[in-house]
């Protein structure tokens, strides 16, 4: 009985202390600010940004460096745009673009994951294709359009040809980086809890890679506009509208106002589109610890 | 493999009388003059319930032991018995939690992986959790995490295996005095309650005298058991007693003179 209240007792003791000591070291570590705190620390840079290029640019209209059928003022490309976002046409035109995008980065998305997995499993496709994938990397997406072009005429094929050597080895090169860093630590310890096999794959390796991943798809995607915008000034499709057919039709009409008030919409949905996926990257990190709030 | 068959038909199924049992295991790594023995015929016994500790210098295989029994490794020569279904829950110095899953996630992912039904598997981890009093943190990230709670979700984790054998290749290695302290004593009341069989892999002599029933000494290059001891005090312990210094200094001094052979 005695040594039973004597056991508890220290037991419990035991226990304050645990408990005590957990406190003790997890005091002090920050929580996150808030949403507005957030959004305004986010926000203010960007304006100052946006502020200083405007602000050059005005100075230079005033300044008379150039004609001003060449440069207009801010206002009056403002005043196209406001005019452009009025138009059905325009929408038309951002809808094609947007939508060959989403498409077009699907299909390299779907491809570089499938060559990745594939070049990350298999030792002869690594050292045949490994370095192929890194090298396809240095070539500048454009410089694939006059083969495309004679390969598959002037039509979307060859728009989304180029878009997906521009973007698929960015994605696979992200797969193949993502399971070649996996912590040894982590696959031992998931062995020896019973993840053997496919299992390995589906509950170690493939989260472990994911912060890897969703970066090469971020720069993935960042190819695919670029190799997207190339594809739409040069490949001009009969009845259709894009936002590079309309701003190479402009430069035709020698319209610089409309020429940098599409480029405005082209510069907005690049940032928006960068923004989902830094969003999606920063969700991936904090939730995996590798980035500390701030 | 006719070693095993020797030994089964001469002794009896040798888990019938041991947990773990290690007969003349050697592992090489490499082939020709680069060859590196880690291991030389290490014969070695645990009794069920016991709790060894296996110290030695740098170099003397003492992890590879324990990869081989854990069955992440083969072994080059020699038979390695484990009590149990499946291979032996092993613990390393680092916690190895997965990053992108909550703490009551990293503990019910041996049950998920074993087929077990999500209802069944919450009250198991609660269980779980409540052995290494983290019930509080069940639902935060392992980086929210100091290492010392880390180092317990691992142990917990490795508890939902439900094997009778605990492999620890030093697991308090990375964690202050005071923390590793506790973790000895959560440790020792873990293992009499779950009448765990416990081989403690570590450099730290106190250590090996706090924790152990029994204290084997490996060499270093090639890995092999020169001489162990049995640790005699009673328990409940503490590290900064006189008998556990005593026991210390006795292994550090056999330790000490084992390495010294190699300076020759």
């Amino acid at each position: 009985m005695a040594v039973d209240i004597t056991n508890s007792l220290r037991s419990a003791q035991a226990d304050s202390t645990i408990a005590g000591l957990d406190a003790l070291e997890l005091a002090g570590r920050r929580r996150r600010l808030g949403f507005g705190r957030r959004l305004w620390a986010g926000t203010w840079p960007k304006l100052i940004a946006i502020g200083l290029v405007v602000g050059i640019w005005q100075f230079a209209y005033w300044a008379e460096w150039k004609d001003p059928w060449v440069l207009p003022s801010p206002t009056e490309v403002g005043g196209q745009l406001w005019q452009f976002v009025g138009q059905v046409d325009f929408w038309r035109g951002v809808g094609t673009t947007l939508g060959r995008a989403v498409l077009g980065f699907a299909l390299a998305a779907a491809i570089g994951f499938v060559v990745g997995v594939a070049v990350a499993r298999n030792r002869v496709l690594r050292a045949a294709i490994g370095s192929t994938i890194t090298g396809l990397q240095t070539m500048p997406s454009i410089a694939w359009f006059p083969l495309a072009i004679l390969l598959l005429q002037l039509n979307e094929s060859a728009i989304y040809f180029v878009v997906v050597l521009g973007a698929a080895p960015s994605i696979a090169n992200g797969v193949i980086g993502g399971v070649d860093y996996v912590p040894p630590m982590l696959l031992r310890a998931g062995k020896n809890i019973g993840a053997t096999g496919l299992k390995l794959y589906a509950y170690v390796i493939a989260p472990a890679s994911l912060p890897a991943i969703v970066a090469g798809l971020k720069q993935g995607w960042a190819f695919a506009w670029r190799s997207l915008m190339a594809g739409e000034l040069l490949v001009h499709i009969p009845d259709t509208v894009s936002l590079g057919s309309q701003m190479d039709v402009l430069r035709q009409l020698l319209d610089a106002k409309g020429v940098i008030a599409v480029m405005i919409a082209i510069f907005v949905v690049g940032v928006l589109a960068d923004a989902i996926f830094g969003r999606v990257d920063q969700a991936v990190r904090r939730r995996w610890g590798v980035l500390e709030p701030t | 493999m006719s070693t095993q068959l020797l030994s089964s038909t001469l002794a009896g199924r040798s888990s019938d009388r041991s947990a773990v049992a290690l007969v003349g295991v050697s592992k090489v790594f490499g082939r020709g003059p680069d060859a590196v023995h880690a291991l030389d015929k290490v014969s070695l016994t645990v009794a069920p319930g016991e709790f060894v500790c296996l110290v030695g210098a740098s170099g003397c295989g003492k992890s590879t032991l324990l990869s081989l029994a854990a069955g992440l490794d083969t072994p080059s020569a020699g038979t390695i018995d484990v009590a149990g279904l499946g291979s032996p829950a092993l613990m390393f110095q680092d916690p190895a939690l997965f990053p992108w899953l909550t703490v009551a996630g990293n503990v019910g992912l041996p049950l998920r992986l074993r087929g077990m039904s999500r209802v069944e598997r919450q009250a198991r981890v609660a269980e779980l959790l409540r052995v290494v009093h983290l019930e509080e943190f069940a639902k935060r990230q392992p980086h929210e995490l100091s290492g010392g709670m880390r180092q317990r979700v691992a142990l917990a984790r490795t508890l939902g295996l439900a094997s009778p054998v605990l492999l620890m290749d030093e697991p308090f290695g990375a964690l202050d005095a005071m923390t590793r302290d506790i973790l000895h004593d959560e440790l020792e009341r873990i293992w009499t309650e779950r009448r765990l069989t416990v081989v403690f892999v570590t450099h730290n002599v106190r250590e090996a005298a706090r924790l152990g029933d029994r204290i084997v000494l490996l060499s270093s290059r090639p890995g092999r058991v020169v001489w162990e001891r049995p640790v005699d005090i009673a328990r409940p312990r503490r590290i900064d007693s006189p008998e556990v210094a005593a026991i210390a200094a006795e292994v550090t001094d056999r330790l000490r003179q084992e390495v010294r052979r190699h300076g020759r």
